[in-house]
């Protein structure tokens, strides 16, 4: 048996020239006043490890064909993964006969003109050339510690693969992007039960992911962590290492709509109505934006409707910039659409974590957050609880392994108590996932509510 | 079969294959609007192989047969790659054979055979009602319907296909203080079932809408709750989420075993044998059952993901941890328990994958807690408690990675002093800890007072897979239970 060298079988992803071939297709067999094609392939390769051993692993192509068709104000959307034409037909003509019996939507959009994009170039060689043999060789570097080290135990998952998108419709407009993606997470327990560390790593070029990096990082914490004290909730001065501020954070743009603020049911309310734009909501040391050309987020320069994305701020130098206007209510409001944001990027400061933990006389380090709910949508406040790795400072130093905590707390409430700020990086685990990149910060008052036993 | 005798001629000892077609159907409405018509379809074949001990999986979209044997092909070449990086070799216990099986769940009207018009006349109709009450400003409602087709095979002979119907009306109504210096929502009004398109007209949207848009206005000037420690009675549509998340998954085995450690998290339950017959989960008339056969719940199937066919079993007996939820890998590693307990070592047919395109594993079945004897009814429950709130529908829960410490709100909260409702409340939220609450309870109710709750959207695994399921529970009441107040000012 020869393993297969490639990552990527033949024919998985769509060139340009077949997605552009199928969108002609569509237009072709379309009746409808317009018509918006989405085309997406993949590639997903993956292995999984745990209890310090091989657990599931796979391979999956997959496409996807989404046909939204319109007469006037009536529209309906129809998906397959099947791109024969047999099924381009099909859906096609099924998408047509449901808008036909869609009751009228009065906030119906006509599709865009051709666009301008910028060229993002996502799609690296190393990672689309990586083998299942690769990705088991990485896995193997951290369990071989593990396995040796008697008191650990690791569990991880490195998922690798492609994928080419095209948006086409009947007014002429084609956008085409393809990635690559690369990621590496790695929880390493101690085998008593009673530590656990997590590092991960996330790049579109598999050659950016350093993995030895990963296992020591995550074994060290691991160990660190080991037989937890309980200290009392509270609240406290905490740093918050980059993948927990990107937890946060990132929970800022599902309350960032426009017209939710404009209609009194959102955090952004003026009071007596109208929005938060132009005021200042956060510390004035903190800038959120969008750029899918930052060279660490690297994202798709348009979004599901073919709407352009470029650099946009958010939130600059703490004043509320921009919520997300889509079209209908950019037209609606007067103002200009923004597209839905693919990539979310939070300046930051010079200071490393060692430079923060050095000015804490007391507080708390918190490697990630697990478990966030919405408690409050008024003030985005979210529960959620600490986990792989919470630690106590003393007198500018980590002191002791402490139990996790639960919060209540709002990312608006804890960009307002910001005391430093640290270098930004790529995340690779935030609980929604996408492009992130976040620095460490420091804050002050933040809210613990209770202990949790959990390891 | 193709992709079965590739598999054997590449050298796998084991081979199942599994081609389903999910279709999905939604129609979103806000107001007097339609947002969004969406149907969705995919179909494809998945093939998992045990090559030496070791897993290997491939999925492709291609129902041909030179792509399925070169699906079979690659998840014996990624079984092979993995081998270098091998520990223990994975085993399977025994399961008999399926040679030819149908199922069909438990739907009488198929909704991907309802006009699309009659689905958004429904919703205008229940978004009507709800905006006649003053305050109620926003409506959003929807309907999400799944048909799957399933159909296994594998090299021990198993032939099975099987037809499931999930349906889901959604409603979430929005009031807003005339100053706007508040809102606040009512959603979640009606669970997901395994059932078709006559669950959506008993669940009748259009006559109950003006009563859930009542309450969204009533919570506008409900009373902020004191913070303290309540004794709390709450309703199946909260005690649900309560289950599920402090009892259905902390008793996966796998979570048990650190095989989730990286994602979902581990479980207290754990190491088996000192929690096995031992743990007090809770009193003695708590008993829980897992089970994929309730007519109408999520989970329910008439064979799992390897062909096994799924037994109801108790997770919790007489209030003492008596079972995991378990596959045929897993089983094995259970049985000295079984032995001793005199029971045969067998999967207890948990194993589901959420499509042709994700490599099947341990999945929730419907995780249950069974009403208690006597006739006990909710009334029964106000009645009897002196200072208390009553919890009516799930909101807001978080639950830490061993299922110990959990947060939790719900839809409507009521003030209860010496056995009678006395006015609403609103920004609470309960705090617990799992056998801390659960031996915290002291009253349940009796059989007419079960009913089901659940999601569709229950998530673990890497990649992330989503699986449906529900819970069944009478309602039940909480001795001192600590409440917060969630209420900030922006």
């Amino acid at each position: 048996m020869i393993v297969p060298r490639r990552l990527i079988p033949e024919g998985a992803l769509l060139t340009r020239d077949q997605a552009a071939a199928i969108v002609a297709r569509v237009r072709e067999l379309s009746s409808a006043n317009e018509v918006l094609v989405n085309l997406g392939s993949s590639y997903n390769g993956n292995t999984r490890f745990a209890a310090n051993q091989m657990s599931t692993s796979g391979g999956v192509v997959n496409a996807t064909l989404t046909v939204q068709s319109s007469f006037g104000p009536k529209h309906a959307v129809v998906q397959t993964n099947d791109l024969s034409d047999e099924a381009i037909a099909r859906t096609v003509k099924q998408s047509e006969a449901l808008a036909r019996l869609a009751p009228d939507d009065p906030e119906a959009m006509p599709t865009l003109p051709p666009q301008q994009y910028q060229a993002v170039n996502s799609y690296f060689e190393s990672t689309a050339d990586l083998s299942p043999t690769d990705r088991a060789q990485a896995a193997l570097t951290a369990l071989e510690v593990t396995r040796s080290a008697k008191d650990l135990q690791a569990a991880g998952f490195l998922v690798t693969g492609a994928n080419a998108n095209a948006i086409g419709n009947s007014t002429g407009l084609f956008a085409y992007h393809r990635n690559t993606f690369a990621n590496y997470t790695l929880t390493v327990r101690t085998s008593d039960g009673t530590g656990s560390g997590w590092a991960a790593a996330d790049h579109p070029d598999w050659s950016q992911i350093n993995y030895r990096a990963v296992g020591e990082r995550a074994i060290e914490k691991a160990r660190l962590s080991r037989s937890p004290v309980a200290i009392e909730p509270g609240r406290y001065t905490v740093i918050l290492e980059p993948q927990a501020v990107g937890d946060l954070v990132q929970l800022i743009g599902n309350y960032a709509d426009a017209r939710s603020a404009d209609e009194g049911r959102s955090p952004f309310v003026k009071q007596g109505g109208g929005n938060k734009i132009g005021e200042k909501i956060v510390d004035e040391r903190i800038s959120i934006y969008s750029d899918p050309r930052d060279p660490q987020l690297l994202s798709q320069p348009f979004d599901g409707e073919g709407f352009p994305l470029a650099r946009q701020m958010w939130v600059e130098n703490g004043v509320l910039k921009q919520l997300i206007y889509s079209r209908f209510w950019a037209q609606k409001q007067g103002k200009t659409p923004t597209g839905a944001p693919q990539s979310l990027r939070m300046t930051g400061g010079t200071q490393t974590v060692d430079d923060m933990l050095r000015s804490t006389p007391r507080g708390v380090l918190i490697t990630r957050l697990w478990y966030l709910r919405e408690v409050d949508p008024r003030t985005i406040l979210y529960t959620g609880l600490t986990r792989d790795g919470t630690f106590l400072i003393e007198d500018g130093k980590i002191s002791k392994a402490i139990q996790n905590f639960r919060f209540n707390e709002s990312p608006l409430f804890m960009l307002n108590n910001v005391e430093a700020l640290g270098q930004p990086v790529r995340l690779a685990g935030t609980e929604q996932g996408g492009d992130v990149v976040m620095p460490a910060i420091k804050v002050r008052d933040f809210n613990f509510t209770s202990l949790s036993e959990a390891v | 079969m193709e992709a079965l005798n590739a598999a054997k001629l590449a050298g796998a000892a084991y081979a199942d294959a599994r081609i389903t077609r999910q279709r999905q159907n939604f129609v979103f409405t806000r107001e007097q609007q339609i947002q969004n018509v969406v149907d969705t379809d995919s179909i494809g074949c998945g093939v998992r192989v045990l090559v030496d001990g070791t897993w290997g999986f491939a999925g492709t979209l291609h129902l041909t047969t030179d792509a399925v044997a070169g699906a079979a092909r690659e998840a014996v070449a990624i079984a092979k790659a993995n081998r270098i990086a091998r520990d223990r070799a994975v085993a399977l216990v025994p399961a008999p054979p399926v040679p030819n099986a149908t199922w069909k769940s438990a739907f009488s009207i198929d909704p991907f055979e309802v006009s699309i018009e009659d689905k958004a006349d429904l919703l205008l109709r229940a978004n009507a009602e709800a905006l006649k009450i003053p305050n109620v400003k926003y409506i959003f409602s929807g309907m999400f319907f799944v048909k799957e087709e399933r159909n296994f095979a594998s090299t021990e002979g198993s032939l099975i296909t099987q037809t499931a119907v999930r349906s889901w009306p959604l409603m979430q109504i929005t009031a807003v203080a005339p100053d706007f210096s508040d809102f606040q929502n009512r959603g979640n009004v009606v669970p997901p079932m395994g059932r078709g398109w006559e669950f959506v007209l008993e669940a009748d949207l259009p006559g109950n809408a003006g009563k859930w848009g009542e309450e969204a206005a009533q919570k506008l000037s409900a009373k902020p709750v004191e913070v303290g420690k309540y004794d709390l009675v709450l309703d199946p549509g909260n005690m649900w989420l309560t289950i599920h998340e402090s009892i259905g998954h902390p008793t996966e085995l796998d979570r048990a075993l650190g095989y989730e450690a990286n994602y979902a998290g581990t479980s207290f339950l754990a190491p088996p044998e000192e929690m096995l017959g031992k743990m007090k989960y809770g009193p003695e008339f708590m008993n829980v059952q897992g089970d994929r056969s309730q007519e109408g719940a999520l989970s329910t199937i008439g064979y799992d993901d390897e062909g096994v066919k799924p037994d109801d079993f108790l997770i919790v007996k007489n209030g003492i941890f008596n079972d995991y939820q378990t596959t045929r890998e897993q089983a094995g590693w259970l049985d000295w328990w079984y032995k001793q307990q005199g029971q045969e070592t067998r999967s207890h047919g948990c194993s589901y994958a959420m499509g042709w395109d994700y490599v099947q594993f341990q999945r929730m079945p419907n995780v249950s807690l069974l009403p208690g004897e006597d006739n006990v009814s909710w009334d029964d429950l106000i009645a009897a408690t002196d200072n208390g709130i009553a919890i009516i529908g799930d909101g807001s829960f978080s639950i830490d990675q061993q299922r110990y410490n959990a947060q939790f709100g719900g839809q409507l909260f009521y003030e209860v002093k010496n056995g009678k409702i006395t006015g609403m409340l609103k920004d609470v939220a309960y705090q617990m800890r799992t056998t801390d609450f659960w031996n915290a309870m002291d009253m349940i109710g009796g059989r007419e007072t079960y009913q089901l709750g659940g999601s569709f959207f229950d998530g673990k695994g890497q990649p992330g897979q989503i699986n449906a399921v529900s819970h069944g529970t009478p309602p039940a009441r909480f001795r001192a239970i600590n409440v917060i107040n969630t209420g900030r000012k922006a």
